[in-house]
């Protein structure tokens, strides 16, 4: 086990060196000046320029790279451009948020998909399995912003239960925050709900099927015993792939659901860092990004282990 | 069971209301307002983008300001004194000004802090091209000495837009004009005190009252009187999306967004608990520019062809829609300012298909395609090019009209590669009327080729104009010379005016106060 930790924590070298390069030559070649942002739509010429010399970008592009890499290495993921601030303090300042949206938004998907997955797969054909598969064509089809606007309408403007947006720290006011992460994290879990019932449903469709489970029940085990015990916990291991896998929406949908909730997370910072072209948050940000999905999907490789005893590594 | 339950309830009920009350008398005097950007950078000299010099309103004083009706009146300044060769300018200080660590305002800070904005503003390098020396005479004295008379010395110091002249201290004042001022010298000598333990970036940025503040007797006018500040605390909120904006001030969540979308403006109209609120009539201006160096654009006679085919009410619809909020105009200085005049404006902006074609053809355009730049994701530009397309088009024009983001426009309008390689032809955006109130404010109308901004006309006709007018003080000369000016430029045009709009502020109803004013101000709101 602790052969296979390393060798994946090592094969995070290649793939994040390809990932800084590859965000480092896509912000270089792709248009946009972060010192005619910096400028103001006032600024002549000469101003702009100097404001690019005092950047450093008038350097040749390989120098720029081989200054920012050596920082990285060095911890230091440098300054923004915009903030006057390292990108480490504007990370620190916004990565609360994120956080929480995600782990809300993952205890309200796990704990709504995989109870009406297994039902949906244990009443297979009925009304219920078709409310559930038909919400996932649902969940799956709208997107979230839509989602988010409508969940504003209905509980925040017309029935003023819940706040339209903002973000309160969990250690100023647990209810507040509690309260500004309801609709954001039902907003972003519903596309998570719909993928996991169906995968889940799927999953233990197939388990159901198995010789095991006949046994079991001609063993007089109840329904109850049957699908927690032995359907779900052998159909596991494709949920948890798929709940790694859907790391990467969740960070995709953090950006569109932090900018309709007003929430100041890495979501926001990485689509105010792209629109105005910080080139060091925007590298900081998506390296971040890269690093946790893959170390997620680690955690997610070692947790197999749990569940199916045949897998060793 | 039951009574437990409705005790229950009425305790939960006495509870919240307590707690409500609680919180309306804690929040009553804090002012929550979405403003049109984030604020990201701190020094206003340091940058011209509009949200850090409505910052700059907020933290710091200037020496002169603006009222209503674009008059400059003193602000920080006591009395100013002017000799008679028009050489020597003399300004003393008003009493008890102060900055927030609580030092006094002095003249050498005034004298420094002149310098440093003069080192960044196109209109500060010009009054410094004609300043022999400035110095301070006293704590409270400054002295600007004119190698010639020169006339826009208090339109200068009384600028109201970007760069905006803000006095800060001495020891921020002398730093590097070319380097942001660091997040500790965010002090000055204005009404509200910057709040720099609570500034999350992305998040907010807050100011509260500052209670040593000594507003000047007169009232608030425009920019200028007495800056008498009725709220506590005033918290700009970042929040990027309108729709959410909109759904936050009609939950109560917020007091205020300074633009919202045009869009959105009858949903908000409808809501009695919202108020919109036009505090800026003069608005801003739709403006067409010119690379003059590319051709076929380096020919003034092509560049007033497009003058002659373009109709501004088609733009004016085509992006803000409903009239109440856009206005014909065709005085490049701005209508209802004290330069507006149509002066030369007879023959162009009528949208004259035919005779722009007669000019064209008389110019020899050569059919060579027009890189027209259209950004796409500010809704109050979007529209804009593709009503000039079809105008230039309709006058026989070869348009190529290239969709980018405002950020990628921004960068490759610096550009002075040919259009066919990664130039550019035209593009379109809006200026506030602030910063075009005559043409040596107005950037646009610079014509000095390589120092000009982008586009870069070089025009020695236009350029003498431009001096005439720095250099004359009487209002009623500068006009005559300003329609002289308007005469010749709409025959050689670096840029073309395509009408005025507005956008008004949505408020809650418990919101009063806004000034009339060219910037968006918050000393005078009041909170009920």
């Amino acid at each position: 086990m602790i052969d296979f930790i390393v060798r994946r924590l090592i094969a995070i070298i290649p793939v994040l060196t390809v990932v800084a390069v590859l965000v480092f030559l896509m912000l270089r070649l792709t248009p946009g000046d972060p010192a005619a942002v910096i400028a103001g739509d006032n600024a002549t010429s000469d101003q702009i320029a100097d404001i690019r010399t005092k950047l450093g970008l008038n350097e040749p592009i390989w120098t720029q790279f081989v200054i920012w890499i050596g920082n990285m290495l060095q911890g230091n993921f440098g300054e923004s451009f915009f903030f006057k601030k390292t990108v480490g303090e504007l990370i620190a300042q916004r990565i609360e948020p994120t956080l929480a949206l995600a782990v809300c938004t993952l205890i309200f998907a796990v704990s709504i998909s995989v109870p009406i997955g297994v039902l949906a797969a244990y009443r297979q054909g009925s009304v219920l399995d078709r409310v559930v598969m038909g919400f996932s064509v649902v969940g799956f089809s709208v997107p979230g912003f839509v989602i988010g606007y409508c969940l504003i309408y209905v509980f925040a403007i017309e029935l003023g239960w819940l706040p339209v947006q903002g973000y309160i720290r969990i250690g100023v006011n647990f209810w507040g925050f509690l309260e500004r992460m309801i609709l954001p994290s039902l907003t972003l879990s519903v596309g998570f709900i719909a993928l996991i019932s169906r995968i889940t449903r799927a999953s233990v469709l197939e388990v159901l099927n198995e010789d095991y489970i006949r046994t079991a029940r001609a063993k007089g085990l109840s329904n109850r015993v049957v699908l927690m015990r032995h359907a779900l916990r052998n159909a596991a291991v494709p949920i948890l792939t798929v709940i790694g896998l859907g790391i990467a929406i969740l960070i995709g949908g953090a950006v569109v659901t932090e900018s309709v909730f007003g929430l100041p997370g890495l979501g926001r910072l990485t689509v105010e860092a792209v629109l105005s072209r910080d080139f060091p948050t925007i590298q900081a940000v998506i390296l971040m990004f890269s690093v946790v999905y893959v170390v997620v999907n680690l955690l997610i490789d070692i947790s197999y282990t749990l569940f199916d005893p045949r897998i060793r590594y | 069971m039951f009574e437990f339950k409705k005790s229950l309830a009425t305790v939960l009920a006495v509870a919240s209301l307590g707690g409500l009350l609680g919180a309306t008398a804690a929040e009553a005097q804090t002012l929550k307002v979405v403003m049109h950007s984030d604020v990201k950078i701190l020094d206003p000299i340091w940058t011209t983008a509009y949200i850090v010099r409505n910052h700059g309103y907020m933290v710091w004083d200037t020496l002169f300001a603006v009222d209503e009706k674009f008059d400059v009146k003193p602000q920080m300044v006591d009395k100013y004194d002017v000799s008679a060769d028009k050489l020597t300018w003399t300004f003393t200080l008003r009493d008890g000004l102060e900055w927030h660590d609580g030092k006094p305002v002095t003249a050498e800070d005034c004298v420094a802090s002149i310098k440093r904005w003069a080192a960044r503003d196109s209109m500060g390098q010009k009054m410094m091209g004609s300043v022999a020396s400035l110095e301070p005479v006293d704590a409270k004295t400054f002295k600007m000495v004119m190698k010639e008379p020169y006339g826009l010395v208090l339109q200068s110091l009384g600028k109201p837009s970007s760069n905006v002249p803000f006095m800060m201290p001495k020891k921020t004042a002398e730093s590097d004009p070319m380097q942001q001022i660091k997040l500790e010298d965010v002090i000055g000598s204005g009404p509200f005190l910057f709040k720099a333990d609570e500034w999350k970036p992305g998040e907010k940025i807050v100011y509260v009252k500052n209670p040593k503040y000594k507003p000047r007797s007169e009232p608030a006018n425009g920019l200028s009187g007495g800056k008498v500040v009725k709220v506590d605390r005033v918290e700009w909120l970042a929040m990027p999306d309108v729709q959410t904006q909109v759904g936050a001030i009609q939950n109560g969540e917020i007091d205020m967004i300074e633009s919202p979308g045009h869009d959105l403006l009858p949903l908000l109209a409808k809501d009695k608990n919202i108020k919109l609120v036009n505090y800026n009539p003069t608005g801003s201006q739709y403006t067409f520019r010119f690379n003059s160096t590319a051709k076929p654009f380096d020919n003034a006679k092509v560049r007033h062809a497009v003058f002659v085919a373009f109709a501004q009410e088609d733009f004016l619809k085509a992006t803000i829609g409903d009239p109440t909020y856009f206005k014909v105009c065709k005085a490049p200085f701005v209508c209802g300012t004290p330069l507006d005049t149509d002066a030369g404006m007879a023959d162009v902006l009528n949208g004259n298909a035919a005779k722009a074609k007669q000019l064209l053809t008389e110019a020899g355009y050569d059919g060579t395609p027009i890189v027209l730049m259209q950004s796409t994701d500010l809704q109050v530009l979007t529209n804009l090019a593709p009503v000039a397309k079809a105008q230039m088009e309709r006058a026989g024009f070869k348009v190529d009209m290239v969709s980018m983001d405002w950020q990628t426009l921004v960068a490759r309008r610096v550009k002075k590669d040919p259009p066919s390689a990664g130039g550019w032809h035209a593009f379109l955006t809006s200026w506030v009327a602030a910063d075009i109130l005559n043409p040596v404010m107005a950037g646009f109308f610079n014509a000095s080729c390589d120092k000009a901004m982008f586009g870069w006309p070089c025009d020695t006709e236009i350029e003498k104009f431009r001096d005439q007018f720095a250099k004359e003080s009487d209002p009623a000369k500068q006009k005559v010379i300003v329609e002289n000016l308007q005469k010749y430029w709409v025959n050689h045009p670096t840029h073309i005016n395509l009408g005025q709009w507005y956008a008004p502020i949505a408020r809650r109803a418990n919101i009063d106060g806004n000034l009339t004013a060219p910037v968006p101000v918050f000393w005078n709101v009041t909170k009920k």
